[in-house]
């Protein structure tokens, strides 16, 4: 079995966001990336089967030199060898396109990306890709377990789950689930060791985005918390009632 | 011309978030001077289908065989019926999020997510989007003949124009990507993605057995209940009651954090919610710097306190 895992690379959660540029480009400054939250479990999840299953794991990245260092820890977690599409990720359809090329001329029997990205919060690019090559789609999928050429699934729903069962190939959005949190690997010494020999082949891509990103800015900050004496809760209730109108 | 919607019912009945949807989308119809048009998926009766039309939709495609589920399917009946469509509107549910990508890509039409504006600029499609987990806004546009455009539930108000909204019902039946097995619902009785109040916990209640006070004060307020990571990984409460960036993302009207400290990655997911309340006992809890109001008090003295004074207001 051929897996792909789809890795976008995310400014660490805990990062403070900032623009340059007249609020036009993201500051990378001082930014830590790391592997999409999202991805990670469905990465972890493709490290499992493919120890069971004997499938061979291969990772792609559509970015510029810098997401090297973050394909390089997903090769250090278990992916036998990586891609990296090198193109500027300028829309959700773009980096889609670039993907969905490069399985067209290499099939996947299952492809495993994230329900979203935590920078661009886009949730699009599995979606589109699935389009593309015209395979079955699930996003928010919560588990997974495959028998041979068939799959069952769930995915998260508004208000529960739903429980799916599919023939591959198939794309998924995974998260939390997919593997539990607790199992999430991450790289020992033998594998930063044996990720260094490991193939990353780079690619050219130049597919043209539908959207264009103009400017950044900030929400509003908020006023001061308004602090309620404990004494006195009926005064937030009245608060809440009279004055922010929400109860 | 039109702008299409996409609405969605769970056990036949519309969702509260498919009327925000076709109500911002009556508003978009208008700025554009065109037809508001909507599509729906699953058995959904007449009467329910007409509601459309007090939020200014005058004619439904209705298809009750096809499972709104089957993402590929009804990408392609959407795609057909979108023809002369300017913008496709839909509000984010899991299932909305399945199709739109597809469909931007069917179309060639430039999907934009999580907008929070109405339409900036009407000659490119110019809008406002939440990104980096809330914590920015980003201005895109599309230069691409149609849009798609998601908004997320509570984002925008429930506005009536009531008009006469014809049903058109199509009988199709088309053979599925893949099987629908089966689905099984939360224990709450109302959905979190959707609730207009959410009273969520975290390790400052100690443990499980503290919940019924959460729950009567959710019960009060028609709110649906979530939690902070570490309660559901230990398992005091549901996996799908975390909420968080690893979590689910809200953004209720209302959301009340008791006993939770305030990590970013808790306020990642929650801080697009238009207030919010912290209640906690240290004074320095990061939470109050991003709440609207603070108590800072024992979770045991402050909630049954606001439970009687709710229910004094609710009498
Ligand atoms: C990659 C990553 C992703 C994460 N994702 C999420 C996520 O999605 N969601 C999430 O919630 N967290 C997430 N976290 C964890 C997050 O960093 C915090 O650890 C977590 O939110 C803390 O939960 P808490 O506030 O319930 O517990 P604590 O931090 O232990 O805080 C408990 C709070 O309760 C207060 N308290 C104690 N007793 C009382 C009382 N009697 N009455 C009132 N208050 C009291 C304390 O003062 C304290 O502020 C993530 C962390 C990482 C590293
Ligand atoms: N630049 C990228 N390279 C590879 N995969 C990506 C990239 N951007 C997004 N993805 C994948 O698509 C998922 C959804 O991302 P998005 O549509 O950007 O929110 C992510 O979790 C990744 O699995």
């Amino acid at each position: 079995m051929n897996i792909l895992v789809c890795i976008s690379s995310v400014p660490d959660t805990t990062s403070k966001i900032n623009f340059t540029e007249n609020n036009t480009k993201f500051d990378a400054n001082g930014i830590q990336f790391v592997i999409n939250p999202y991805d990670e479990f469905g990465l972890t999840k493709g490290v499992m089967l493919k120890e069971k299953n004997n499938a061979k794991l291969t990772a792609i990245i559509v970015g510029e030199a810098n997401v090297e260092p973050v394909i390089r820890k997903v090769l250090a977690i278990g992916a036998d060898n990586a891609v990296r599409i090198n193109m500027h990720p300028s829309d959700s359809y773009s980096t889609a396109c670039a993907i969905a090329n490069y399985i067209k001329d290499n099939p996947f029997d299952l492809i495993i990306a994230g329900k979203e990205s935590s920078d661009y919060n886009g949730g699009a690019v599995p979606g589109m890709i699935a389009d593309m090559l015209n395979i079955p789609f699930l996003n928010a999928c919560n588990g997974l377990t495959v028998n041979g050429n068939e799959v069952e699934l769930t995915r998260e729903i508004d208000g529960g789950i739903e429980k799916i069962s599919a023939s591959l190939p198939i794309i998924i959005g995974g998260q939390k689930g997919l593997v539990e949190e607790s199992e999430l690997r991450i790289p020992n010494m033998r594998g930063i060791m044996t990720a260094r020999s490991k193939p990353l082949e780079v690619l050219e891509c130049n597919s043209a985005p539908l959207n264009h990103s103009i400017s950044f800015d900030k929400p509003e900050s908020k006023g001061e918390c308004k602090m309620i004496s404990s004494d006195n809760i009926e005064q937030l209730v009245s608060l809440l009632h009279t004055e922010a109108k929400v109860i | 011309m039109s702008i299409l919607v996409y609405t969605e019912s769970w056990e036949g009945k519309f969702r509260k978030s498919s009327f925000e949807a076709a109500s911002y989308a009556n508003e978009i119809s208008q700025d554009l001077n065109t037809d508001l048009f909507a599509i729906s998926f699953g058995l959904v009766a007449e009467e329910e289908l007409s509601k459309l039309g007090e939020y200014g939709v005058s004619k439904v495609f209705s298809f009750p065989n096809i499972n709104k589920s089957d993402n590929y399917n009804t990408t392609n009946f959407i795609a057909e019926y979108a023809k002369d469509a300017k913008a496709i509107i839909f509000s984010n549910t899991f299932t909305a999020k399945m199709i739109a990508p597809r469909l931007s890509s069917k179309l060639k039409a430039g999907l934009m997510s999580n907008v929070t504006t109405k339409i900036l600029d009407t000659n490119n499609f110019k809008f406002k989007r939440q990104a980096f987990s809330s914590k920015a806004l980003e201005t895109v546009s599309t230069n691409t003949e149609k849009a798609i455009i998601t908004i997320s539930p509570n984002a925008f108000e429930i506005k009536n124009n009531n008009i006469s909204c014809e049903i058109i019902t199509i009988e199709d039946k088309l053979e599925s990507q893949f099987n629908v097995i089966g689905s099984e619902t939360n224990s709450g009785k109302i959905s979190l993605s959707e609730a207009e109040v959410v009273i969520s916990a975290g390790r400052g209640l100690k443990g499980p057995e503290n919940w019924g006070m959460i729950e009567e004060l959710a019960d009060l307020l028609n709110a649906a209940t979530a939690c902070s990571k570490p309660v559901s990984d230990i398992g005091w409460r549901p996996h799908s009651e975390h909420v968080g960036q690893t979590g689910k993302a809200v953004a209720p009207n209302l959301y009340v954090a008791i006993g939770i400290s305030g990590a970013i990655q808790h306020l990642a997911g929650v801080n697009s919610s238009k207030v919010m309340v912290a209640i906690n006992t240290d004074a320095e809890a990061p939470f109050f710097k991003a709440a609207d109001y603070g108590v800072v008090g024992d979770a045991f003295d402050v909630v049954p306190k606001l439970i009687e004074e709710i229910k004094k207001i609710n009498n």
